[in-house]
């Protein structure tokens, strides 16, 4: 092994010069400018914050985070957790935060297997799969988001009331309400059997490392899918079995003005998350398309010729290149998205901005409402740049 | 090459020459941010028009004609202003405000007044830092259903799908009307009034529910209003009236006083086709004074002592206006809370001497 010798040079620190108070030493500059900007940025800052708490009070407008335990008083058609108008105004915004996330969420999975899926296509051989969405992409990112929202929600409440409710299948209702879906009653069996999935996930990824550490070493591919199959359906399974199987099928059923039971989807839900993920699916397919594109053909080739199958060649060799060119700007898209549900208040979705936009006009404290929305979308944004400059250090091409 | 300290001082003389440039700049701004409740008469009249947040469009109460124009009952209160203040009652910049933008838009001074179907509450009057001057419609909050749906009262709608407005009393008298009579609903909230309409329309929900005018005028603008059924329960109180910013008093009675005058012009009978005969012949001493004739109630208020007739040249009496806009969309005045005070009703304006 031959060890490059290190240029001792390149080791000694810079020499060490006095500073002198000059305006011809560049570093009283920088400390000098630094020191303007700075007093600047905070002047403003300092002047905007002490004329506005001055003006609120010359016009006695409330002020303060108060008003976050009164009794809100709104309703909210859905919630994740438990809501009535009783709840205090953190519990409103709670529940609109958790609507945002529920959004976003489902929104950044669909669109990106979405995006994917039809970013693929474009690359086709197949001429109508790839006119098709080739069509589908210079159509949808050209039409205004908002406008798309509308359309959706339109064509939701173009269908029928609840009384004639499509019914494709049974228990399964759809109509100007909504999607009926018939659903479980939830017990303490089945949430222990989610858990138990949840480790098996997490067990099922280590072997996986493992396998693949061992196939480094060896070259001999080990399946896991026994495991796999033993974590993820036949334990989980067994612990439902375990405590008694409990199965009660909750059905919709019409009852009154509307169904009762079941799983609901809305249409307002759907409205946006449809608008959502199709626009965004758009811009995804472009992105996904330049990142395969982005690899040489030579190495789809070399690959080939290695007699890897064509699924081998996609997994092995292309995304990983093509992930280098894709997840930068996915973040944006990602970024967007959570962003872009705030247009739910178009459609009469109730997210973190209907509620806390409803909270600042029944309190009247604008600046407190705009603030809270202001630091929920940055703490999700924040989140998500994180989450994917992570991601993204990690399938960086690493030099060697 | 500068010595450090010569930069620094040439620095420091331009930061000077900055702060001289920049403080007047900024100071009367401050100034007039403090003042601005104080002084809205004055803005209007250097302005040369006022600006009134209306309604984005509600049948009866505000909303645009074929032509354009913006007409309604809150609409002729935004002119009866402008008269009262220029004489000229076009002198109006209506600025349509939506449920939740209407408040924060008064505040900020971009509207002046707000005529805006606004309820008359204790934490608007004080928190929202916004005085109300007056009343100038009782009302009251009611449903609204397709007839289809043989439904007869407000308390059939357990299980209901009912679409309301958020950022409204509307709203908070929905949910504590539905758990003082254990009714369950699910909620559409859509802020825009033309769409939660639309969604009523389209079936989303079973039920609207809004102030009774505010269904009346609804109704009234459906292709067959019959097929639509106000349903008999009031479930609150819902004085509407205008808002101004509060601490200023005299803006306010401005306001206050210009909606008295149209009741007084009623209690005489002075009407808009009848008001300049009435100026040239009525000799009854609270006609003389409302018309400016004898007295100086105009100045009092800062104005022109033709401030009222101005007002009831272009917009008439409260009967005329009430009959003009109201009555057309199915709001019966009778033996109803805006009756004047002498047919039982509570319009009453105190003595103009």
């Amino acid at each position: 092994m031959s060890q490059t010798s290190i240029d001792p040079r390149s080791l000694r620190a810079p020499p060490r010069r006095p500073i002198r108070l000059s305006w011809s030493d560049e570093r009283v500059r920088g400390i000098f400018w630094q020191v303007v900007v700075v007093g600047i940025v905070v002047s403003i800052v300092w002047w905007l914050w002490s004329n506005t708490v001055h003006n609120l009070e010359v016009r006695r407008i409330a002020t303060g985070f108060g008003f976050l335990n009164r009794e809100a008083g709104l309703p909210i058609a859905e919630s994740i957790i438990d809501y009535n108008p009783t709840n205090t105004y953190l519990r409103a915004l709670v529940v609109g935060l958790l609507n945002t996330l529920k959004v976003a969420v489902v929104g950044i999975v669909l669109a990106t297997i979405f995006g994917t899926l039809i970013g693929i296509a474009r690359l086709s051989k197949n001429w109508v799969l790839r006119t098709l969405s080739a069509t589908y992409v210079e159509v949808i990112r050209d039409l205004p988001l908002l406008l798309q929202l509308l359309f959706w929600y339109a064509i939701l409440q173009g269908l029928p009331g609840p009384r004639q409710a499509l019914h494709p299948a049974e228990g399964v209702f759809l109509s100007n309400r909504g999607l009926k879906l018939p659903w479980i009653q939830w017990e303490g069996a089945h949430s222990l059997a989610l858990l138990v999935f949840v480790v098996g996930l997490v067990a099922t990824l280590l072997y996986r490392r493992q396998a693949l550490a061992k196939q480094m070493a060896d070259g001999v591919p080990r399946p896991i899918w026994h495991v796999a199959l033993l974590a993820l359906v036949a334990l989980p399974l067994a612990a439902w079995a375990a405590l008694g199987a409990p199965f009660t099928p909750d059905i919709p059923a019409l009852r009154g003005f509307n169904f009762q039971g079941g799983l609901t989807l809305s249409p307002e839900y759907f409205a946006l998350l449809a608008g959502l993920v199709m626009y965004t699916a758009g811009f995804i397919a472009e992105i996904v398309r330049a990142g395969i594109q982005a690899v040489p053909h030579g190495q789809r080739e070399a690959a080939q010729a290695l007699g890897l199958r064509p699924g081998k060649v996609l997994r092995l060799v292309v995304l990983p290149q093509a992930l280098r060119v894709i997840v930068p700007p996915m973040t944006s898209q990602y970024l967007n998205i959570t962003k872009n549900s705030s247009l739910a208040v178009a459609i009469g979705y109730q997210d973190i901005v209907s509620i806390a936009n409803t909270t600042l006009n029944q309190t009247g404290q604008a600046i407190e409402g705009i603030a809270i929305i202001m630091l929920v979308y940055l703490s999700i944004s924040l989140s998500i740049s994180g989450f994917m400059n992570w991601y993204n250090a990690r399938i960086a091409l690493v030099e060697r | 090459m500068l010595a450090f300290g010569q930069i620094f001082s040439r620095a420091l003389r331009a930061l000077a020459l900055l702060g001289t440039v920049a403080l007047p700049a900024l100071a009367p701004g401050a100034a007039q941010a403090q003042q601005a409740p104080a002084n809205t008469l004055d803005a209007i009249r250097a302005r040369g028009a006022l600006v009134c947040g209306v309604n984005t469009g509600l049948a009866g109460f505000a909303q645009p004609d074929s032509q354009g124009v913006w007409r309604g009952f809150d609409i002729d209160y935004c002119r009866s202003v402008a008269a009262a203040i220029f004489g000229d009652a076009s002198k109006v910049r209506y600025v349509p405000t939506t449920a939740q933008s209407r408040f924060t838009a008064l505040q900020s001074g971009e509207v002046d007044v707000l005529f805006r179907n606004t309820t008359w509450t204790l934490s608007r009057d004080t928190s929202l830092g916004l005085d109300f001057p007056a009343v100038n419609f009782y009302d009251g909050q009611g449903f609204m259903v397709k007839k289809s749906a043989g439904v007869n009262s407000a308390l059939e709608l357990n299980g209901a799908t009912i679409c309301v407005q958020p950022g409204t009393t509307t709203e908070q008298n929905l949910t504590d009307w539905a758990r003082a009579n254990n009714i369950r609903f699910t909620p559409v909230v859509i802020e825009r009034l033309e769409e939660v309409v639309a969604a009523y329309v389209a079936g989303r929900c079973d039920a609207y529910t809004t102030d009774a005018s505010g269904l009346a005028a609804t109704r009234s603008a459906q292709p067959t209003p019959a097929d639509h059924v106000i349903l008999p329960e009031v479930i609150s109180k819902e004085p509407l009236g205008p808002a101004v910013r509060q601490g200023d008093a005299r803006f306010a009675d401005i306001v206050r006083w210009s909606h008295f005058a149209m009741l007084v012009a009623e209690e005489l009978n002075i009407t808009a086709a009848n008001a300049a005969q009435a100026l040239a012949s009525d000799q009854r001493p609270e006609a003389l004074r409302l018309l400016g004739k004898t007295g100086d109630l105009g100045k009092m208020l800062g104005l022109d002592n033709a401030w009222a007739l101005n007002i009831i040249k272009a917009v008439g009496n409260y009967g005329e206006v009430f009959a003009r806009h109201l009555t057309p969309i199915g709001l019966q005045r009778a033996r109803s809370p805006n009756a004047m005070y002498t047919q039982g009703g509570l319009q009453y304006a105190p003595p103009f001497r």
